[in-house]
């Protein structure tokens, strides 16, 4: 019984990265039809730039995070700009294409500047609380109450705000949003905005829980995140965090029970059943119009 | 009647690649009046309103309240008094009711001037009152039809470009959504209506254009075009 509550505590905080870096995904998607693959770099990005901060600069934890998802958020409008919006019209796989091509520059523009493995140091003191052989440390408290709460100023922005509401009317056809008045262009910027700063927290949550960070980081992490997302139902904010969680948990689950190996093999292969069954995700609903 | 038209057209030209969907039209809109646009499937009538509000390249003169609307983006036009009820009315299923008109006071940011928009709308379409907190992809046509016209509302439009208002709408609705166009006219809106139904849009409408292949065949008064013969042989029904 211990041991489930300390997985199940091991799986929430895994689940909220996996849900934050989902959300990007997601949202993207939402508006744009568009899967933007460099997200998961995005992410890593997210993670070096906490790394430097903290570093060299000796920031702690506050002024990295906020830092690191200021300096994301930038970055993800210009890359929208630079190299998605050019292709707005285009085939949605042009786009796509694009994306992984990003995707593989920021790599390997990471790895040109460092391509080492690196420590991130200790952004704030741990304190562990021992209950018996159950534990919990203030990181664990820290990943997954902020995670939670992130996402619960998005599901806020998205369903309660001007900003959200031209969102989701984007989502559903973004020819129609102009007009309204609405300029599209700024929603769509303030989305992968918000889509990346997300990401940058992840990235800097994670390197505190998994402290080795390297320009690969964003890969692994960044296809289960949008499997996530596709699980959750792609397009949809609530179920990619669900999606997260969900992942996350089958992961840790397996892994407590089979040598770890199997983790993904198995993890990965329960996705694909699921979608078999489900394949609009669990929560995303294929559309419907009436004419 | 102004002397300067509210909207001029002069000599516009769209093509999609190599086809050609309006080829040299003029028209003048003037302040106060309805006027229509008819012609069957694919003479030019959409895509001469797609023009006027931006949403498709063009070639020739759009001037609106004297201002040439060349690079003009779309939403912008919206904050200029212009609005567009597009083909099909472009309801946003997701959305609720409430959510689609208040989507469309996007350019208005004073709270109480919403509010007074939004009454004005459920006074106009009491069934949109109703149906606030349903998702606008449960409408029945004639109900989004409302929706979209209460939407143009929202942004405190001087013009309103109508695209097919009847379209697939049963002749009952029809006339009463017709009416409600009139109403709104009698406010002071502006109104260029684009209609397959002739024998509708030459009710209300003071003038019309008809449009062929992409060029303007008639026009004049509504009751010189009631009065054409070949109007009537092509588009009233003798």
């Amino acid at each position: 019984m211990i041991y489930f509550l300390q997985q199940t505590l091991n799986a929430l905080q895994l689940g909220s990265i996996y849900a934050l870096i989902a959300l990007g995904y997601t949202m993207v998607y939402g508006i744009l039809l568009m899967i933007n693959f460099a997200h998961g770099d995005l992410f890593m990005v997210g993670a070096f730039l906490a790394f430097a901060l903290a570093t060299f600069l000796g920031w702690s934890f506050v002024p990295t995070l906020l830092a690191a998802m200021i300096a994301l958020a930038v970055l993800g409008v210009v890359i929208e700009r630079l190299a998605y919006k050019p292709l707005r019209h285009a085939p949605k796989m042009s786009a796509v294409i694009t994306a992984l091509g990003v995707g593989i520059f920021l790599e390997h523009l990471m790895l040109a500047f460092n391509p080492y493995p690196r420590h991130m140091p200790e952004l704030m003191p741990v304190h562990i609380w021992t209950f018996g052989q159950f534990s919990i440390s203030s990181l664990q408290v820290l990943i997954i109450g902020l995670s939670v709460s992130l996402m619960v100023v998005l599901d806020w922005v998205v369903m309660k705000t001007k900003l959200g509401l031209a969102m989701r009317a984007i989502s559903w056809n973004i020819k129609i949003v102009p007009l309204m008045g609405v300029p599209v262009n700024r929603v769509i910027s303030a989305t992968f905005a918000m889509g990346a700063a997300l990401g940058a927290a992840a990235g800097t949550l994670y390197s505190m829980a998994y402290p080795v960070i390297d320009p690969y980081m964003g890969v692994m992490v960044g296809w289960k995140a949008f499997i996530a997302a596709v699980i959750g139902g792609i397009g949809n904010i609530r179920g990619a965090v669900l999606g997260g969680f969900i992942l996350a948990g089958v992961e840790i689950g397996v892994a407590a029970v089979l040598p770890t190996t199997f983790r993904d093999f198995i993890s990965f292969g329960l996705l694909l059943i699921l979608l078999v069954v489900r394949p609009h995700g669990l929560l995303g609903k294929p559309r419907v119009e009436k004419i | 009647m102004n002397d300067t038209p509210l909207l001029s057209i002069k000599n516009l030209n769209v093509a999609y690649g190599s086809v050609r969907a309006v080829s040299g039209i003029s028209l003048d809109v003037y302040e106060g009046e309805i006027v229509t646009l008819m012609g069957a499937n694919g003479a030019g009538k959409s895509s001469t309103l797609c023009a006027i509000s931006g949403l498709v390249p063009y070639s020739g003169a759009i001037t609106y309240q004297g201002q040439s609307l060349r690079k003009m983006s779309p939403d912008r036009l919206v904050g200029m008094g212009m609005a567009h009820v597009p083909e099909g009315r472009g309801i946003f299923s997701n959305l609720t009711v409430h959510e689609n008109l208040r989507l469309a006071a996007w350019t208005q940011k004073d709270a109480g001037k919403i509010r007074e928009d939004f009454a004005r709308v459920f006074a106009l379409f009491p069934r949109l009152r109703d149906r606030q907190r349903q998702a606008g992809g449960t409408l029945s046509g004639g109900e989004q039809q409302m929706l979209a016209v209460g939407r143009a509302l929202m942004s405190r439009a001087r013009l309103l470009l109508l695209d097919e208002p009847s379209m697939g709408l049963a002749p009952v609705l029809v006339r009463e959504i017709f009416n409600i166009l009139r109403d709104i006219n009698r406010t002071g809106v502006t109104i260029l209506l684009v209609e397959q139904n002739a024998n509708m849009a030459l009710r209300i409408a003071s003038r019309g254009y008809v449009l062929e292949t992409g060029a303007v065949v008639l026009q004049g008064a509504s009751e010189e075009l009631r009065d054409s013969p070949r109007m009537r042989e092509a588009y009233l029904g003798g």
